[in-house]
């Protein structure tokens, strides 16, 4: 699903120019669970920022479900970002001034969906997330662990095939965190594709394949996991074809 | 994004920085107002300059003794006087073919007493085609008499307000009233109308013009109206009435022929160029809400840059940004521009109906052209704010740090 070859991506601070991914060579199979670590600085924001097309690489190629990302126009990449990724932040990210039912509608409303098909399909998350007595509440009348469910709320509402999270559980305290996550392994369960930024151990060991960065580079890779346990159960999303159209 | 979606999702940013929006519809609004207030000002004083001419037919010169040189300058120091206009002159006119008739005018101020009232009154000597001319009319009794124009009677015809003030509720009609040291009947009183030229018609004693020469012991007439058969060859029939005059005043163009086309055009162009430039001041007030529109605009692009990078991130392309900030630039301009068109309608009837004798209204292009240039100063201010957000690299505008 992602492949990545010799992906560099250089910051300059004056003259000093920063190597944040240096000479980068991955691939991600459809359906993995990836945790990727490292001190800061060690570029894996970076990795995350390219790989959900916030950014693009100074050189090297990367392939998207089969579409190569670092010559589309930007009106084409928003397309991909629309169809086939969703972000969870650390910081959550969720709009004040609408409600938990609103933020997670903004996607489909973005997309220009129908207000009719966008009740039926909000309505499901809402109830799946837990979040029915919420719905209507602004994020500030929200605990941490809810917003960051309202969050990933947004992050599937468009049925993505890959899920970014950066810190999903950094502002969180043990039991929500614990929830968020759990709630993000369900979800890869299903076959969406899961990449987890971040610094807390326990939650990387929980990743089938756990990437560890170093000054722009990947240190360690516990390699492509065996075929999950439970991967032959049905999946819930749909297989679609990667459309790098808006 | 749907155009409904769009709508909601700017009306809470609006909803939520009440200060903000009120400041920027009280901006528009004012805009609108001034362009509604001042063309309606223009407007009315346009419509009551003209007014004033309205009493004319269009086929009714005005002769005036004397040679009004259009150029301007001092009179020449010849030392002439120019010769008056006579009855003779008048009678003369009346028997060109292309004339219809003519009605001779000599004004002045006389004394008018009726027992004890008394008062000063504006006396008009003329003839019965005045008031064909002039198109007055006769409320009750009847006009002055057909006469031989060099034969007085001692007849009157009183304006309502005049007869009132020197009769009161006793009837009119058949009396009589002194004029200096003549005796007039009244035999007709006039319908109240409106003033026309500076008098005003409802205080004015008309009486024929010879017994007016007599009365003001003056024969020179101070005009005379001529009315055209047809209005074919004005030209052609102005140049036989001057021709003739100048006949008769020993080869002299001693006259002055204006008619109420030349009139009315000579101050329809000034007024239109009046309302033009004050409606170009009022302009500028809405280029000052442009300037504001844009600053305030340019603000909320920076507090929500981190929003920006969330719609981004989401996927919403460049156009959809730019669509939002222009919508919202649109959505308060076209609220404003309506509240500004109310506020200048209700100012404008209040001062209608402080002063019923100026129609203030403000023409519908006026109003229509401040409601488009309201908004097309909106959005034509917000383009720039606009692409600024549509353009914002979508990481760097998430890392805008702000808390959510």
């Amino acid at each position: 699903m992602i492949q990545l070859q010799q992906l560099c991506r250089t910051f300059f601070a004056g003259d000093q120019a920063v190597h944040a991914l240096d000479h980068i060579d991955l691939v991600i199979a459809r359906g993995e669970y990836l945790s990727v670590m490292g001190p800061s600085g060690s570029g894996k924001s970076t990795l995350l920022n390219i790989l959900g097309l916030l950014d693009g690489p100074n050189s090297g190629t990367y392939r998207l479900g089969g579409v190569e990302t670092t010559t589309l126009s930007e009106e084409s990449r928003a397309g991909l970002r629309r169809q086939q990724i969703g972000f969870v932040f650390q910081s959550y990210h969720l709009i004040a001034r609408l409600s938990a039912w609103e933020n997670i509608e903004l996607p489909l409303v973005l997309a220009g969906e129908p207000p009719s098909s966008r009740r039926s399909k909000v309505n499901a998350i809402v109830q799946r997330l837990g979040l029915s007595e919420r719905a209507t509440h602004a994020p500030h009348q929200l605990s941490g662990g809810q917003r960051q469910r309202v969050a990933i709320g947004r992050a599937i509402i468009m049925k993505p095939q890959l899920i970014l999270a950066d810190e999903p559980t950094g502002n969180l305290d043990s039991v929500s965190g614990g929830e968020v996550i759990a709630l993000l392994e369900e979800l890869n369960r299903e076959g969406i594709t899961l990449l987890v930024v971040t610094h807390d151990d326990a939650i990387g060991a929980r990743a089938q394949r756990r990437l560890k960065m170093l000054d722009g580079r990947v240190h360690a890779d516990s390699g492509p996991a065996q075929p999950l346990p439970g991967a032959d159960s049905p999946t819930h999303l749909p297989e679609r074809e990667v459309d790098a159209r808006p | 994004m749907r155009a409904l979606d769009l709508f909601n999702f700017n009306l809470q940013v609006i909803y939520r920085q009440p200060m903000r929006s009120a400041m920027l519809l009280v901006a528009i609004a004012i805009g609108v107002i001034a362009i509604n207030l001042l063309t309606g000002l223009g407007e009315g004083g346009k419509r009551y300059v003209l007014g004033e001419f309205d009493f004319l037919g269009k086929n009714v010169l005005i002769i005036l003794p004397g040679k009004k040189e259009t150029t301007g300058g001092m009179p020449p120091v010849t030392g002439e006087t120019p010769r008056d206009l006579t009855l003779q002159d008048a009678a003369a006119l009346k028997r060109l073919p292309m004339v219809s008739d003519v009605a001779p005018l000599i004004a002045g101020k006389a004394q008018v007493s009726r027992d004890a009232s008394n008062r000063e009154a504006f006396t008009v000597g003329t003839n019965r085609a005045f008031f064909r001319v002039r198109q007055l009319h006769i409320a009750s009794g009847k006009a002055l008499p057909s006469l031989p124009l060099d034969q007085a009677e001692a007849v009157c015809i009183l304006g309502p307000t005049l007869r009132r003030e020197l009769f009161g509720t006793q009837p009119a009609l058949g009396e009589w009233v002194r004029a200096g040291d003549r005796r007039f009947r009244v035999i007709g009183i006039l319908q109240p109308e409106g003033q026309g030229l500076g008098f005003d018609m409802n205080e004015v004693m008309i009486i024929p013009v010879a017994s007016a020469q007599a009365l003001f012991n003056q024969q020179g007439l101070f005009r005379i109206f001529v009315e055209l058969r047809s209005l074919d060859n004005l030209a052609g029939s102005r140049a036989m009435l001057t021709n003739l005059l100048r006949e008769r005043h020993g080869g002299e163009e001693d006259v002055t022929l204006i008619t109420q086309d030349s009139l009315i055009s000579a101050f329809a162009g000034i007024l239109d160029v009046m309302t033009l430039a004050v409606a170009g001041i009022a302009a500028i007030s809405m280029l000052v809400a442009g300037i504001l529109i844009m600053n305030v605009t340019l603000i909320t692009v920076s507090q929500r840059t981190e929003e920006i990078g969330l719609l981004k991130a989401l996927g919403a392309p460049e156009s959809t940004v730019r669509l939002i900030f222009l919508a919202e630039a649109g959505m308060m301009a076209s609220c404003g521009a309506v509240f500004g068109l109310v506020i200048s309608n209700i100012l404008l009837f209040v001062a209608r109906t402080v002063y019923p004798a100026i129609a203030f209204t403000t023409p519908a292009w006026a109003q229509i052209g401040s409601l488009l240039l309201a908004l097309l100063t909106a959005l034509l201010f917000a383009l720039l704010p606009a692409q600024k957000a549509a353009r914002l690299a979508p990481l760097e505008a998430l890392q805008n740090k702000r808390a959510a």
